[in-house]
């Protein structure tokens, strides 16, 4: 894949910054002038991993636009806790109109942006899994059909979280909501429902598909810069845990993300037209398990009425990822 | 009439209007652990600090910072026997990080590029005698005349070193290493006599107008211990052995040499009988290998070259050209038991490595001194009972080894310092130690230790070459890098990365990061983050 590793600068690439690397191989979010696209005094959570992962992706996606951007927000917790009329936290130029129509304004932005011949200026939208694989699921298909110009980022944190944690489209089997509650034969999500939105829109043969996560800033910035090089529809699925949603610690949001990586669960990986072109291994591989065991949306496994055949079922599926886009395999990164 | 747009009634403004510090109930803060290395070494050397300076390729402000507490790094990287990389973290890792051969690199580096200490404060007008130029007092003359005070050391030997030179041999430590570095400390302007014997301290300090005195005398006198023999029996002590070895008549040893003892010492004098053309040169000690007080790797690279070990025996009658020995049993609590079983060995000579005691002539009739055991007792600030007189090295009770004498060269010359200034030296409190569940290994690149090479085992059996080789510069810059810097930051932007705030601020290069409590709402994202436990969080106050 086209994001180069550094081996070994005592901590190489695998923190924000690194005194020892040249200045052509710093991240942008290392950097002391980061755009900082959404500034402080916004009212996310402590440790919201949303708030972080925008932050990560616009500022990168403002590095690699020469700073012409322009963001199309759909309604969800990025959008309502960075702007409650009339104060807002972005520092980039700004739309949102309603839940399900984000890809559907990117696109008038993105057309009005050619008819006025700005053609320098790039269109971003944004929106949760809600509004991505919910509400604004056909907007999307239509933006990614049309191949229209759009830079689309899912930050996904598997269910509605600003509305009380209801499920979406996007939650994992098993886990508890607030519409998914632990009762019952089978506790939590049921298994085999919900949709793999990368894989969708893979299927849309657009010319650019990739799941990143906040667990892994230089593969993110990699490729939502390898994004900005593209035109026409390009869609990226974000991995962002949710303190509130999934019950762990605000201090353990890039844990939790770096162990749905590890795990299998949350596979890594880029693909062009259709066809998988690059995969992010597994550096340190873990059970499901140990992902599990800090949420407390999963807590009813490991209860007093512990279900080790639902870990076994969610640990299959890591499996199938594993194998599926070769996580273990030797070579790549 | 409002001029805003239409339906817009509120004036739009930014979020930094809103400050989330105040959802806060615990608040980051950035701090210093004490880095396991640094804490384990006897020196005080501050290793992960010279570390970080050699990690970017600096390596003579690495080595500045280095000789702040150690004056003699080559000679440390050669005969030092590294605690620090037995403390650490990096060790649960992969593997400790080679210190010992990045500081011989800088050791050696300073040598080859002639950098001298920086100038000495402005003279005190203060004078020091300092009694022995072995590392001990070599250190404590070292620290003195950096702060300024005049320092004469009185040697009783030809030349200076000590135990450096008269007990390491030179295949550990070769003497140019040795010359170049007591030369750099001779350069403050020591003052060093030689063949100079002091018989009555209290005397010499009246005579000579000095102000105080550091006692670093070392042990050189050899244990004995009684074995029948015959007249014509060829028994010699390891110390004098060592010591011959330095001057122009090698010792004769004869072709088979027994050496009796379980210490360095013992692998030290029978690693050299072996390259005088000894074809057999075999320690006799009377308990098994773990027991043995000796380093294991010394063990190990004497037995490489040759040198054969007889565990669990005694000697009981030496003749000419044989011992008899018996056999020995552990009992239950450990303790060698003789079993009554006899053999008999062949042996050219016998050398004695029983350990060695102080010579503590010089301190006869000096009022109020304390010797239980042959040492001579110290408090805490390194003083003997008698004002004045300090002592360290393996005069006083502590392990014998050139790591602990340095140390305790530089803790005494504090005190001596504060003592001349009517003053008392309080260090400073030690901060929390930065253990290994402090860090997030997580960030840390995979990279096993660097494997130092060794001479060929021929050279090792018929010369006095350095047996252990020194890194070059590329696997000595690597072998800096791997360094965790252990509770210190080493400026890698995680804090200032992972932020969801945007209230971590970076100050620049150098300069560090700095948190904005206006905005930091205390999610603690940070400090999970941070790979070297450098930043913690403390509840807010209410």
């Amino acid at each position: 894949m086209g994001f180069q590793p550094v081996k070994f600068y005592q901590t190489g690439t695998y923190t924000v910054g690194n005194r020892l690397l040249s200045d052509a191989e710093r991240s942008v979010q290392g950097g002391e002038l980061r755009s900082n696209s959404i500034n402080s005094g916004h009212r996310a959570c402590q440790g919201c991993g949303e708030a972080l992962g925008a932050r990560y992706a616009i500022d990168a996606a403002m590095a690699g636009s020469n700073n012409q951007l322009i963001a199309v927000n759909a309604t969800g917790c990025l959008e309502v806790f960075s702007t409650p009329y009339p104060e807002s936290s972005w520092q980039v130029p700004w739309i949102h109109s309603l839940f399900g129509n984000a890809p559907a304004v990117a696109t008038g932005v993105a057309a009005a942006m050619k008819v006025k011949g700005r053609t320098e200026v790039r269109v971003v939208a944004q929106g949760g899994d809600g509004s991505t694989t919910d509400i604004g699921f056909g907007c999307l298909s239509g933006m990614f059909e049309r191949n229209d110009d759009v830079l689309y980022i899912c930050y996904d944190n598997e269910a509605y979280m600003n509305t009380g944690v209801q499920r979406s489209s996007a939650t994992p089997p098993a886990a508890r909501t607030a519409t998914t509650m632990p009762v019952g034969a089978e506790p939590g999500n049921p298994f085999g429902q919900g949709k793999n939105l990368p894989e969708i829109a893979m299927a849309h043969g657009i010319p650019y598909v990739a799941t990143a996560t906040v667990a892994d800033l230089r593969d993110l910035e990699y490729k939502v810069r390898r994004a900005m090089t593209i035109r026409g529809a390009r869609y990226i699925h974000l991995s962002v845990p949710c303190p509130l949603g999934w019950g762990t610690a605000s201090s353990d949001t890039i844990r939790i993300a770096r162990l749905a990586k590890e795990c299998g669960m949350f596979p890594v990986f880029e693909a062009e037209y259709g066809e998988v072109t690059g995969v992010s291994k597994i550096r340190h591989q873990v059970a499901v398990e140990d992902y599990l065991k800090p949420q407390k949306r999963f807590a009813h496994l490991f209860g007093k009425t512990p279900h080790p055949e639902t870990v076994a079922r969610i640990q299959a599926i890591a499996d199938r990822n594993i194998r599926k886009y070769g996580l273990l395999e030797e070579g790549g990164n | 009439m409002s001029n805003r747009p239409f339906a817009i009634t509120l004036k739009p403004g930014t979020s930094l209007a809103n400050l989330t510090g105040t959802w806060r109930t615990e608040r980051p803060v950035y701090l210093s652990r004490l880095p396991p290395c640094n804490n384990a070494c006897p020196a005080g050397e501050n290793i992960q600090g010279w570390l970080f300076h050699a990690e970017s390729g600096d390596y003579e402000q690495a080595w500045r910072v280095l000789v702040q507490n150690n004056p003699l790094p080559a000679v440390m990287g050669r005969v030092c026997y590294h605690p620090c990389e037995n403390a650490c973290n990096r060790g649960q890792l992969d593997s400790s990080v080679g210190i010992n051969s990045v500081e011989r690199f800088l050791g050696d580096e300073a040598i080859k590029q002639g950098w001298k200490f920086d100038a000495p404060l402005p003279a005190t007008g203060k004078r020091v005698l300092v009694v022995g130029a072995g590392p001990s007092g070599l250190s404590a003359a070292y620290h003195l005349a950096r702060i300024g005070h005049r320092v004469e050391i009185h040697e009783a030997g030809p030349l200076a070193g000590g135990m450096m030179r008269f007990g390491i041999p030179k295949y550990r430590l070769p003497r140019e290493v040795l010359d170049a570095e007591v030369q750099r400390i001779l350069d403050l302007g020591v003052t060093l006599k030689l063949n100079t014997r002091i018989e009555n301290i209290e005397l010499s300090m009246k005579n000579g107008g000095f102000d105080a005195a550091f006692l670093a005398v070392g042990a050189h006198i050899a244990k004995r211990t009684y074995i029948p023999s015959g007249d014509a029996a060829h028994i010699v002590d390891a110390v004098s052995v060592l010591r011959s070895m330095e001057g122009e008549e090698k010792p004769m040893l004869g072709r088979r040499v027994v050496v009796y003892g379980g210490g360095n010492t013992a692998i030290d004098v029978a690693r050299t009988a072996k390259r005088l053309g000894a074809t057999e040169a075999i320690i006799v000690y009377r308990r098994t290998r773990e027991k043995m007080p000796a380093h294991d790797f010394e063990v190990e690279e004497a037995l490489q070259e040759g040198v054969m070990i007889k565990w669990l025996s005694t000697i009981k009658q030496a003749e000419v050209g044989s011992l008899t020995v018996e056999r020995m049993e552990l009992d239950e609590h450990g303790v060698p038991q003789p079993t009554g079983e006899f053999e008999t060995m062949e042996a050219d000579s016998l050398v004695l490595a029983l350990g060695q005691d102080v010579d503590l002539s010089l301190l006869e009739g000096v009022s109020g001194l304390e010797i239980i055991n042959g040492t001579v007792q110290v408090s805490n600030n390194m003083m003997t009972g008698h004002p004045g007189i300090f002592a360290g090295g393996d005069m006083v009770p502590s392990e014998r080894t050139v790591t602990v004498a340095v140390g305790h060269g530089k803790k005494a010359a504090r005190h001596i310092d504060a003592w001349l200034q009517g003053a008392k030296f309080e260090p400073a409190a030690k901060s929390e130690i930065a253990t290994f569940d402090k860090l997030n290994p997580w960030y840390y690149s995979d990279a096993d230790k660097t494997v130092r090479p060794m001479l060929d085992i021929i050279r090792r059996q018929t010369s006095f070459d350095e047996v252990q080789g020194g890194l070059n510069e590329t696997n000595a810059l690597f072998e800096a890098r791997r360094c965790l810097s252990c509770g210190n930051c080493f400026e890698c932007d995680n804090c200032y990365g992972v932020c969801p705030d945007n209230a971590v601020i970076k100050l620049g290069p150098g300069k560090g990061f700095q948190f904005n409590y206006d905005y930091c709402k205390g999610c603690g994202l940070c400090v999970a983050e941070c790979p070297c436990g450098a930043i913690a969080m403390v509840p807010e106050e209410t």
